[in-house]
This record gives structure tokens, sequence and C-alpha cells, in this order.
């Protein structure tokens, strides 16, 4: 009779052309023993693991939660196998694919390595023409460079306790992806009034206009779930790169497109007109608490 | 006879203001004289304006709303953004031909008298309509791959100000020729100078 042990859900994490940044920041996870405690992990890079690699590789396991890191290119081995089998092999057999990060998502940085041929598992960019078309009903995308540790933890949590992840068009977790990166910046009075930050790290100034930021276009719970649980890039003064969505990476990540001074790229959902005249009208208003040092405000300015 | 609704009252008052403030000026032209020449109170006029500064905000905003709508229609189109350049150039000067106090207005009220414009019609608060538009037409241009990308304002200053300034001469009576004239040649400066090199 199986132990209760043994009903633990199974998880192979397997990795494809990646940097190991999503191993790594998932092991970053506050509680992650807690965590792990629900599962079994027959394989992972950096984790004990109760299968050995070649078992992977052999195809010859049958887990319940493949996921999978990293660009995929048909053409790379791992254990002198094409991980092109060993995807399919377990995307057929597994209950659940986790396209880790925004490489397996969408192709994202390592796409560029050979772009004619490398993909994320169900999306090329945009375009749904990966290597999993077949099995798409089972694939869960969490992008991100790399991804938040709470993302992956809550669906694993969500897979867990036999609770549906319900996901967007791009195959993401909703309940994570809904939000815009811009949503809980402590940037947004800055932004709302057009005060631009001049330099990268200071604590005043919006950095959608100078400096490149793509929080306001940008998928994505950075300002909400904090990282490290204390922070966010846009807090520290660096820019959203919109790494959780189709087009990352982008070209020149530090400077905001503009067409005659006007961004390219308005906030999502807002008509370019709209925006337009209501930045215009912000801007005819000089807020001098927020045009220098919040340190050196007094109120009695 | 047919009663005038309260929104017919306001636009008459407004052309009969646009009329008097860029003839007279801004000062001079008195609300006795904008309520006679609509033909009512002065008691019945400070039921549609409260008082003049207002009405002056009024009739700005009332410029920037007709210029952005008109832009408007032209920026939609599929044309080229030399065609569009022409487009804005004809109905800018078919305005200052056709109902010249809404330039006139605009040059010698507005842009003279920024005392009166200063609380509550700042910056792009009144012409918000107009300049957002011709925002669009800048930043359609350049996504086209028509026009250089730059800075706005030294876009919009070139287009404008020559605008302005043809419109100034064709009111003082100037300009050998009618301003219909200029449209061809004008735009095409205009686009030559914006243009992708």
């Amino acid at each position: 009779m199986p132990s209760k042990q043994d009903k633990k859900p199974s998880i192979i994490w397997f990795q494809g052309v990646t940097c190991n940044g999503n191993t790594h920041s998932f092991l970053n996870l506050e509680n992650l023993d807690k965590l792990l405690n629900k599962f079994e992990i027959f394989s992972h890079p950096s984790l004990p693991s109760t299968k050995d690699f070649d078992s992977v590789t052999r195809c010859s396991l049958e887990c319940d939660i493949f996921i999978f890191e990293g660009t995929y290119d048909p053409l790379m081995k791992r254990n002198d196998v094409l991980i092109s089998k060993v995807v399919e092999y377990y995307a057929k057999n597994a209950k659940y694919v986790i396209a880790l990060g925004s490489c397996a998502s969408f192709g994202g940085m390592f796409k560029a390595s050979a772009p004619h041929r490398n993909s994320g598992l169900l999306f090329n960019e945009q375009e749904k023409s990966g290597p999993l078309l077949n099995q798409q009903t089972k694939i869960i995308n969490i992008s991100g460079c790399p991804i938040h540790p709470e993302w992956l933890a809550y669906t694993l949590s969500m897979i867990e306790k036999g609770r549906e992840v319900e996901i967007d068009d791009l195959h993401r977790p909703i309940e994570l992806y809904s939000t815009l990166a811009h949503h809980g910046c402590t940037r947004n009075e800055y932004f709302e009034w057009k005060v631009d930050a001049d330099n990268f790290g200071e604590k005043e100034g919006c950095l959608y206009y100078k400096q490149g930021c793509r929080a306001p276009m940008t998928h994505a719970s950075c300002n909400k779930i904090l990282w490290n649980e204390v922070s966010s890039k846009t807090r520290v003064g660096t820019p959203c790169f919109g790494c959780t969505e189709p087009d990352f990476p982008r070209q020149n990540l530090f400077s905001t497109k503009t067409n005659m001074s006007i961004p390219e790229d308005v906030p999502l959902g807002v008509p370019k007109r709209s925006y337009l005249t209501m930045a215009g009208i912000a801007k005819t208003f000089h807020i001098n608490r927020l045009e220098g040092k919040l340190i050196d405000y007094k109120t009695t300015d | 006879m047919a009663r005038i609704s309260k929104e017919e009252r306001k636009t008459n008052i407004i052309s009969a203001a646009l009329k008097l403030f860029s003839e007279k000026g801004f000062y001079i032209t008195t609300i006795p004289d904008i309520a006679e020449k609509v033909g009512m109170s002065v008691g019945n006029f400070y039921n549609y304006f409260t008082s003049k500064d207002i009405l002056a905000k009024e009739l700005v905003m009332y410029i920037s709303e007709y210029l952005g709508e008109s832009i408007r229609k032209i920026n939609d189109q599929e044309i080229t953004t030399e065609k569009k350049t022409y487009e804005i150039v004809s109905m800018y000067f078919n305005m200052a031909d056709e109902r010249p106090e809404m330039i006139e207005y605009f040059l010698r009220v507005y842009l003279s008298n920024r005392e009166v414009f200063g609380d509550g019609c700042e910056g792009m608060i009144c012409v918000s309509p107009f300049v957002t538009e011709m925002m669009m037409f800048f930043n359609d241009g350049v996504e086209c791959g028509d026009l250089h990308d730059q800075d706005f304002f030294s876009a919009f200053g070139l287009f404008m100000g020559y605008l302005g300034g043809m419109v100034f001469l064709f009111g003082e009576k100037i300009l050998p020729e009618p301003l219909e004239w200029y449209k061809e040649s004008i735009s095409q400066n205009i686009y030559n100078a914006l243009k992708t090199r």
C-alpha cells in the first residue's frame, strides 16, 4: 500500500539553453523547505533529487510536473540525448508542463543565439508555434528574467492543492500577470505629474519617459509581490525592462524610444491621444515637492 | 418665431465676443458691448458667462477644440505626411480667411494678454486639443518614416510659427497675394524642413 509520502506530486526540472537564473531565483524563496516538502523532486540541477539524471534523459520516468527552464533549441543535447526527445516524452506523460522563465516561455535572451530555430516551448515570441503545440492545454508559462520565486511557488501550490491555475492568452497565470509592473510602483506620483528621473538610482522621478521603463506596458506583479520581500527594480531606480513580455529582450533597454519627444509606446490600453492630453496638462504644473530631493523638502515651503 | 436654445445663445455670444475682442482688443471690449451685439441684456449675459476673463478662456478652448477636431480629421486619413502637411496648412489658411476672428483672437488676445490666461488656462490647459493633434501628426509622421525625429517644440514652432506669421501678415494686409496662393509653397517648405533626410 503506498504511503502518504509516495503521493506527493513529482517534479522533474530540466534545462535547455539557460543561465540558471530561474534556478538561482527559486533558491531564494522564503520557506523553500516547506514548499519542497510537498513534492518529490525527481531531478533538479541544484537541489537534492531522488532520481539520477541518466534516468531522466533515458526517458524512463513518469512525473506529475515537468519544469523546463531555458530556451528550447532542438539541436541541443543533454547527456548525449537531444533535448527535443526528452521534452517531447515528458510533455506527453506529465500532467503539467511549466515553461519557467521568459526563455522557456517565449524564446527570451537565448533565442538570439540561434533565432531561426530557438523558441519557447509553446510560443516563439508572440506566435504560438513552439514544439509543444500539441500539448498546449498542459502548459503554464511563468515568464520573467528571472522569475520571481513566489510566482513558481504559487503555481506549484495551486497544482498541489488540485486547484485550477487560470491562465491568460499567453498561458501565464492570471493571478500573477493581470497586474502591470507599474501597479504599486512607489514612483507613481511622479508618473502622474510627469516629473522625470534624470539619473539611475535616485529616489525621485519617474523612469518611464527618459530611462526606458516598461512598467506601464508590462504584465507582472513585481511591485505587488516584492523581490526579497522588500524591493523592486523601479523602487531602487532602475527601469523595468519588460522581461515578462514576449518581445523581451528589446534593444536599448535603458532609453525610451520617442518620436519627436513623444513616447512611442504609451501605457497599456490608453489611447495615445488621451495619454498626450493628460501628460501635456500635467506637465503644465510645477509641484515643488516633486521637483527637488525628497529629504530637502520642508512642509513650510 | 422659434425659440433660441441656450446652447445656440451661447454660440452666438462666442461668435460675437470673438469678433469684438479681435477687432477692438480685450480690454476695450466690455460685456455691455458683447450683450448688445448678441441682442440680450447684460444681466442675462451673466447667466452664460460669469466674467469677461472666464469668457476669454472659453474662447481659447473653443478655438483649440475647433482646430483640434479639424486636424484630427486630417490625421485620421490614410494619406502621406506630405499631403497631411498641405491639408493642415490649407485648413488653417481657410479658417484665417473665412473666420479671421478665430485666428486673430488667438494671436492678438491669447498670446498678447498672458495675464488674463495665467490662472486656469496656463500651459497646455486651454490649448490641449490642438497641441495634442499636432503631437499626433508629428508622432505618426516619424513612425511611418516620413519625418525625421527631433525635439517636438523645434518642429511645432517651425510649423505653427510659420503659419501664424503668414496669417499675421495677411491680417496686416501686407501680403500681395491671397492666402490661398501661398498654400502649396508654404506646405512644401514646411514638409521639406521636417522630412526624413
